[in-house]
């Protein structure tokens, strides 16, 4: 079988600051690191491979600097990389990114063979949007499958499988044919700590490149000209200022004082009369 | 030998690690450097000063493209106590131009950069693996075993730069325990600051200069260690190190030294209003030559930090890692032309590194860690002695000169003694001979 | 990038969620919000939606203001599954033009608005907490954070119709204000063949599995919070504020909650209007997850605990004293006594 994961480089959103005077993020020394959603989603790859045989191949849209998120796929035990990255792709928007990366697994369907799950993280932490996902399966036409918590019964003859989604309400399960594409919640796995020989693969594979000129990407889809939503400017949030500490002589008494504070609050949600 | 995955294996990716890997490397030998950080540099410490000549030798003018923070023009010692320092030091042109003397680095971005170079020279890198054991077969050393899964690895030589703690030398009983006489604990941070900050208040005119400041006397209460101060690019990185015994026997702890440091009158405005970006602390090697354990064993050699290779009188530590790394991959491109790998064959390494000055100096002071051990005021009279009579100097209180002189010569005989300072003298003497 | 003849596009519709019978109040709120839209840009509100019997909605739809009511019913959509819904609802779109299309940011709608845009080939903002017309060119403004909510962007989709926007769930009041509607019932004709995709079982319970970003009180547990025994302080609270419970790293890790129920980083991001942080100290990674919180209330005995920086109201205390008061007050306060 063959698995293709869709995996993104992101800044490690826990450490990224706020710079308040001029309205921007503070982005300097944030370690990059592969969005971690899109781990476990290579880690299920991983997983089925090991179980019913095939191979792994990740692909990552970004710039130069991206090779190193896709090494680290690669030493979870991914076998074949894909680095898409042209500077046609700069500014795109989901729209234009899942055409880019829809042309690209293309691409990567005729050099390695067809895919039977497609995988992605269910979003990345700076984008938060959930759209790239959907966007690729919808351009593949295959069954889409969002928040997936558990993949069972997995049969390769029939190419079938059943995922479990989370939902508000609770969980559904589902049974689709392959090929399918999932985008995966953290919960679906816990990683492994990879053998050496996937680090020491790793470490000798190359990261394949591709751009608008080895694959049939037309650049009248990308980047930022060709993306439908623009970004008409960004801003800091006002700064979450230190509150009100609420004292008195008892316990009684102090709930009592932030009752009378969220009273308001509690009444526009209808929770009181 | 039952199998072999590689010719070397390199255990840890700091400077001693790295430099043995990419002259490996670049001889075209088939060479794995194993990293336990997430990257290079992302573990490691140092106080902040890279030494130029041996990595020049290793890759010419690497300044050029490597990040190095500010090359240093300015070396100042300070002599402190609780509310005064004296102040020494030298600012020199020749330091001001290429080739430069050293460099003030953040080493999360120098080891990765130079993990780059010794990859593209074809070395294999392998991060976040921890090397627990050697495998030794019939007393000898045949690989690596790591915490990975299917973790074991075949070589014919293991080079040991895996650092301080160095658990492969002390497994195979090369290195004597460690006591904490012989060993500092360091702290550091690194003080945000804007680049126009650090030049007006180093007195830098381009920003591509540096300045470092090394402190010690009697603000360290006796105890042995000392301070330092370096000038980054938008950055100050300020430490302090301390043997340990000495923080256990006046039951002190590094953090509330290096805060003590912070808030010192004389330290406070060249680093106010600062952001504290990172805090690292480290185990220094301090046990000089003494310390130094046998560096080589049948299939295996010691480098760096792992073979306590620290000068602790001039705060050298990553030239002599670099060096000594060098030397080891020379010992085993030598030892390959004959496919022999004993502890006779690699016992050459020690002697190269004796005819260098990396041993030569470590020699030079091998007794200053006993005397100053026994003779801990040493540390502490004679700065304080000193800070005390440039006080008297430069106060302008109606005493005549010759008053003042007279009552410095006073002091230092009822300080010291005249006996006590010609035998103090004596044994400086003697031990650095 | 597809050009379109944009001029042809008009009316602001919202897409109605249903499940067992049952509307998503986010549709309501959602109509209520896109009147406001409808005004400034001179046009009606319309509701859509499909499924196996969804006329029903209709005097709900219009009590919020909807002046059509698009909907596409057939027995083969009674669950939902995202290509049938996708493709009726593409249907709906592609021959009555809206200008706008505004579904709600729930897991349903996250999962739907994502393939239709790709259909339409048109331009879709995720999970906005702001809308609004620019006076000037009549697009619509879609603000939406990013980066864990450390920046807020402004997106607008000048060229391509329609519109599309997920909105979060909770941003705006649902008000009535009663239109005089009207059905429009149309027809798709699906080829079943092409559907391969079909759910098995459905567990819908209030078990472990939880989107906390459904609620508009989360109650959370932390560390401080000593045991697991002690998390059913936590929940107590959350039943009688009618909220949900969470749980930090630290309280997940000790084993005290499922994963699915934390917050921060590695877990769920909520946007809560009250969230009550009970002896959680308030690492970077928990705020990342919750510091979007209209109201954040802390409760912890250290009083450097990083929380109280971005507690609207810190109460320096033990929890397992405090908690089981709170409750009982709470309870008498909010008539549940």
């Amino acid at each position: 079988m063959h698995f293709l994961v869709f995996i993104k480089q992101v800044p490690d959103a826990a450490q990224v600051r706020v710079d308040y005077e001029t309205g921007t993020l503070i982005r300097e020394g944030v370690p990059a690191i592969i969005n971690p959603f899109d781990k476990h989603a290579i880690e299920a790859a991983v997983r089925l491979k090991n179980q019913f045989g095939g191979k792994v191949s990740v692909v990552c849209m970004g710039p130069p600097m991206a090779e190193d998120a896709l090494k680290e796929a690669m030493s979870m035990g991914a076998d074949k990389a894909f680095l898409l990255s042209d500077r046609i792709f700069a500014g795109s928007d989901t729209l234009a990114t899942s055409y880019a990366l829809w042309a690209a697994a293309k691409q990567i369907i005729k050099e390695e063979g067809p895919v039977d799950v497609f995988f992605a993280g269910k979003q990345a932490i700076d984008g938060d949007t959930a759209q790239t996902g959907p966007g690729i399966a919808t351009r593949f036409n295959v069954p889409l499958i969002t928040y997936v918590v558990d993949i069972k019964n997995v049969d390769p003859e029939k190419k079938t499988l059943e995922l479990v989604r989370l939902l508000e309400s609770g969980q559904e399960v589902i049974q689709t044919t392959m090929p399918c594409f999932l985008t995966v919640e953290e919960e679906l796995n816990t990683l492994s700590y990879a053998p050496l020989p996937y680090l020491i693969r790793a470490a000798k594979t190359s990261v394949k490149v591709l751009n608008s000129k080895n694959t049939e990407i037309e650049a009248e889809y990308c980047g930022l000209k060709n993306s439908p939503t623009k970004v008409r400017k960004a801003f800091t949030p006002p700064k979450r200022e230190r509150g009100e500490m609420i004292e008195g002589d008892s316990v009684d008494g102090i709930i009592n004082q932030l009752y009378e504070k969220i009273e308001p609050v509690l009444k526009t949600m209808g929770k009181v009369q | 030998m039952s199998k072999k995955d590689f010719d070397v294996i390199v255990v840890g990716a700091g400077p001693a690690g790295m430099a043995a890997a990419y002259v490996l490397a670049k001889a075209g030998v088939d060479v794995i450097v194993i990293e336990r950080g997430k990257f290079p540099g992302s573990k490691n410490v140092m106080g902040g000063i890279f030494y130029r000549k041996p990595m020049d030798d290793l890759i010419p003018e690497f300044y050029k493209e490597a990040p190095i923070e500010r090359h240093i023009v300015e070396q100042r010692m300070w002599l402190m106590d609780d509310v005064s320092h004296f102040s020494m030091g030298i600012k020199t042109q020749k330091h001001n131009s290429e080739p430069y003397n050293c460099f003030s680095v953040l080493r999360a971005q120098f080891d990765k950069w130079f993990s780059k170079k010794v990859v593209e020279a074809g070395a294999l890198l392998i991060n976040e693996t921890v090397v627990t054991e050697p495998i030794v077969e019939n007393g000898k050393v045949v690989g690596v075993r790591t915490d990975r899964p299917q973790g074991d690895l075949y070589a014919d030589c293991v080079i040991a730069a895996d650092g301080v703690q160095s658990f492969l030398a002390k497994s195979l009983g090369l290195r004597k325990k460690i006591t904490p006489n012989k060993v500092a604990l360091g702290v550091k941070e690194i003080i945000g600051l804007s680049e126009e900050q650090v030049n007006d208040r180093f007195g830098i005119k381009d920003s591509k200069e540096g300045v470092t400041i090394e402190i010690t006397g009697p603000f360290l209460k006796g105890m042995e260690g000392m301070a330092w101060m370096y000038t980054n690019k938008n950055s100050v990185s300020i430490g302090i190190g301390v043997i340990i015994d000495d923080l256990i026997n006046h039951n002190m702890n590094p953090n509330d030294l290096l805060e003590s440091l912070k808030n010192h009158p004389s330290v406070l405005p060249l680093i106010e209003g600062g952001e504290t970006r990172e805090y690292l602390a480290h185990v220094i090697p301090e046990g000089g030559y003494k310390s130094v354990p046998r560096m080589y064993a049948d299939g295996f050699m010691v480098a760096g930090d792992a073979a306590m290779l620290v000068d602790s009188v001039h705060r050298e530590g990553s030239n002599l890692a670099v060096e000594s790394g060098k030397l080891a991959a020379k010992t085993y491109l030598e030892a390959r032309e004959s496919g022999d790998f004993s502890e006779k064959t690699l016992s050459r390494y020690q002697e190269k590194l004796e005819e260098t000055y990396v041993l030569q100096d470590l020699r030079y002071y091998k007794n200053l860690p006993e005397l100053l051990e026994e003779k801990r005021y040493l540390l502490t009279e004679y700065p304080q002695f000193l800070i005390d009579a440039m006080t008297e100097i430069y106060t302008v209180d109606g005493v005549p000169k010759p008053e003042k002189f007279r009552k410095i010569k006073g002091e230092l005989k009822s300080r010291f003694g005249y006996i006590g300072l010609a035998k103090d003298l004596y044994t400086i003497w003697r031990k650095l001979r | 990038m597809i050009k379109q003849d944009i001029s042809k596009y008009k009316h602001v519709w919202v897409f109605i969620e249903h499940e067992n019978g049952e509307v998503a109040r986010v549709s309501f709120e959602l109509l209520t919000k896109a009147r406001e839209l409808a005004k400034d840009l001179g046009c009606e509100v319309h509701a859509f939606t499909v499924g196996d019997k969804v006329e029903q909605f209709a005097d709900e739809v219009f009590k919020y203001g909807a002046k059509k009511f698009f909907v596409i019913e057939d027995p083969f959509l009674k669950d939902y599954i995202t290509e049938p819904y996708r493709d009726a609802i593409v249907h709906l779109i592609e021959k009555h033009k809206p200008e706008v299309v505004l579904i709600g940011a729930t897991t349903l709608g996250r999962d739907l608005a994502g393939t239709i845009a790709t259909v339409l080939q048109t331009g879709l903002t995720a999970d906005t907490t702001a809308l609004d017309i620019d006076p000037k060119t009549k697009n619509l403004l879609m603000t939406r954070p990013t980066f864990g909510g450390n920046l807020m962007a402004t997106i607008f989709c000048p060229d391509n119709r329609p519109q599309m926007s997920t909105s979060r769930p909770g941003v705006y009041k649902a008000i009535e204000e009663p239109a005089k509607g009207q059905v429009v019932k149309e027809e798709f004709e699906f080829d079943k063949s092409k559907y391969t995709k079909q759910i098995i079982e459905k567990i819908i319970e209030e078990g472990e599995k939880v989107n906390l970003g459904f609620y508009d009180i989360v109650v959370s547990g932390g560390f401080g919070m000593g045991s697991k025994e002690n998390m059913k302080l936590i929940q107590e609270l959350a039943d009688v504020l009618g909220g949900t419970w969470a749980a930090s790293r630290k309280a997940v890790q000790a084993g005290w909650a499922p994963q699915t129920r934390q917050v921060g980083q590695t877990g769920q991001t909520v946007h809560p209007k009250i969230y009550i942080a009970c002896g959680i100290s308030g690492a970077i990674q928990h705020q990342a997850g919750m510091k979007s919180s209209e109201v954040i209330i802390a409760i912890n005995k250290d009083p450097d605990a990083p929380i109280f920086e971005i507690a609207t109201y810190g109460i320096m205390g033990d929890v397992i004293e405090v908690l089981p008061k709170m409750t009982q007050m709470f309870k008498e306060k909010l008539g549940k006594a």
